[in-house]
């Protein structure tokens, strides 16, 4: 089954064109991962997947919903705001900057939106987010502020947050490039056991090695095209483009 | 004239400062907001508006737009404007304090991380609830200390109705002074000023350290 599909996706920032005719798709299940050099178009395309950016042209279809469809001239029509935002409860996303909200505690950071917005009820979401937060190792850090934890501990109460939303499909931007290299493990030890739970996501990374190991599918962009894609068996260890092997070539020590 | 005579005649006054400064908040920290929404609006014409409005009302002497206040309905249309003078000191105190509370608002608004709004809306969050329970709480911690530095300012520019022959303390001090040559109303009138600001900025300093619970 199909959760995520993206059709010839166009998207340009004035004259830059930033993503030339990207396709995509992924399976109930799957974990993609993203990687390419700064300015590939890869955070531009995770940012219209989850609506952050509209595209220009394409098709992008949530488990057979259109969010935007591709009219006659390949221009992308989205849907309305309704629909959008019932489109809009399938994905998670985990951004760089975690982006908590400061004002919150943490255990009000993860529980908020599933009250509010998915209208469920108060002590059901309460008991999950309290589950969530035992399982990122954060149970006893319930009450206290973002600004009194590490960022590996910020990220990881970020991820609860989103998954406290049930999400089909989980986006990571760059989940680890804010933290500082001893704190890159811990999320990337909590991504890794998502995958162990077959949780569906697609992550943009810079970390060649986890990469490697966590994914079913690895693409490789540059320049605003999918230069290769294919099993992480075939992209990182027998690249067979010259531009996937320049990029790789510099993470070689891992 | 005795000391509690002209206490007692100058208290009115008092009440009266206090009367200007209440009213002007009440009506000059919403009407900000509102600035401060079309000064940030996406359309030229509102936006440019909003932007004329702050820059007279902040480049003219508010002594002169509270003359303008009262005399205008006058002059253009011969109105009757004996009972005016109370709502053109309030009118025009809070046209005023409404131009500075707005670009202090955009200040606030404007520091507020994209990230957050980002991050709202991928939850779900509709406009209204990303502004009022994310933007909005930040923003009022974020702009306490300048609010505070108007209130101040406020307190002390009740004095300026004296244009409109508002009798408030300052212009009661100063007939008082004036019929009975004597320096003890300026006394307390200054007392009356000071003392009034350590309240304001102790319950500023109490509202901001309830706000001191996150960064």
């Amino acid at each position: 089954m199909k959760i995520l599909e993206i059709n010839n996706s166009r998207k340009h920032f004035g004259d830059l064109e930033v993503l030339k005719d990207i396709s995509l798709s992924v399976e109930k299940n799957q974990v993609v991962s993203i990687i390419g050099p700064s300015g590939s178009g890869k955070s531009t395309l995770l940012r219209c997947a989850t609506l952050l950016e509209t595209l220009d042209g394409g098709d992008l279809i949530y488990l057979g919903d259109y969010a935007a469809k591709a009219d006659e001239n390949g221009n992308a029509v989205y849907a309305s705001p309704e629909e959008l935002k019932k489109i809009k409860m399938n994905f998670g996303l985990v951004f760089q900057n975690f982006n908590l909200f400061p004002h919150y505690s943490v255990l009000k950071n993860v529980m908020e939106a599933p009250v509010l917005v998915q209208k469920r009820n108060k002590e059901e979401v309460k008991a999950e987010a309290m589950e969530l937060l035992r399982k990122m190792g954060l149970e006893d850090k319930a009450d206290v502020y973002p600004y009194q934890l590490s960022g590996g501990q910020q990220q990881r109460v970020s991820i609860a947050r989103a998954l406290a939303m049930k999400p089909n499909i989980l986006f990571f931007d760059e989940p680890t490039s804010a933290l500082d290299p001893e704190l890159t493990g811990e999320i990337l030890k909590v991504i890794k056991d998502l995958a162990a739970e077959h949780m569906t996501m697609v992550i943009v990374t810079h970390e060649m090695a986890f990469a490697r190991d966590v994914s079913d599918y690895i693409i490789f962009m540059d320049g605003g095209v999918i230069v290769e894609e294919g099993t992480p068996d075939q992209v990182i260890n027998h690249p067979t483009q010259e531009r996937t092997k320049l990029f790789l070539s510099r993470f070689k020590n891992d | 004239m005795s000391l509690s005579i002209m206490l007692s005649q100058l208290s009115v006054g008092m009440v009266r400062a206090v009367g200007i400064f209440a009213l002007t908040l009440l009506f000059s920290l919403p009407l900000g907001m509102l600035i401060a929404f079309a000064r940030m609006s996406k359309n030229a014409i509102i936006k440019n508006i909003a932007r004329v409005y702050i820059s007279v009302l902040r480049g003219t002497p508010l002594m002169l737009q509270l003359l303008v206040v009262y005399f205008a309905p006058f002059y253009l249309w011969h109105a009757n404007i004996s009972g005016y003078r109370f709502a053109a000191v309030i009118i025009g105190f809070s046209l005023n304090y409404a131009a500075y509370f707005a670009e202090i608002y955009r200040g606030g608004i404007q520091s507020i991380p994209q990230g957050q709004y980002e991050a709202a809306q991928v939850l779900g969050y509709s406009k209204s609830q990303t502004f009022f329970r994310i933007v909005l709480p930040q923003v009022v911690k974020n702009i306490l200390p300048a609010v505070t530095n108007e209130v101040i300012t406020l307190v002390k520019d009740t004095s300026l109705a004296f244009a409109l022959a508002y009798q408030e303390v300052f212009t009661l001090a100063k007939q008082i002074a004036a019929a009975q040559t004597n320096f003890i109303p300026f006394v307390v009138a200054a007392i009356f000023y000071y003392v009034f600001n350590v309240l304001v900025a102790f319950v500023m300093e109490r509202i901001e350290s309830k706000m001191d619970y996150y960064r």
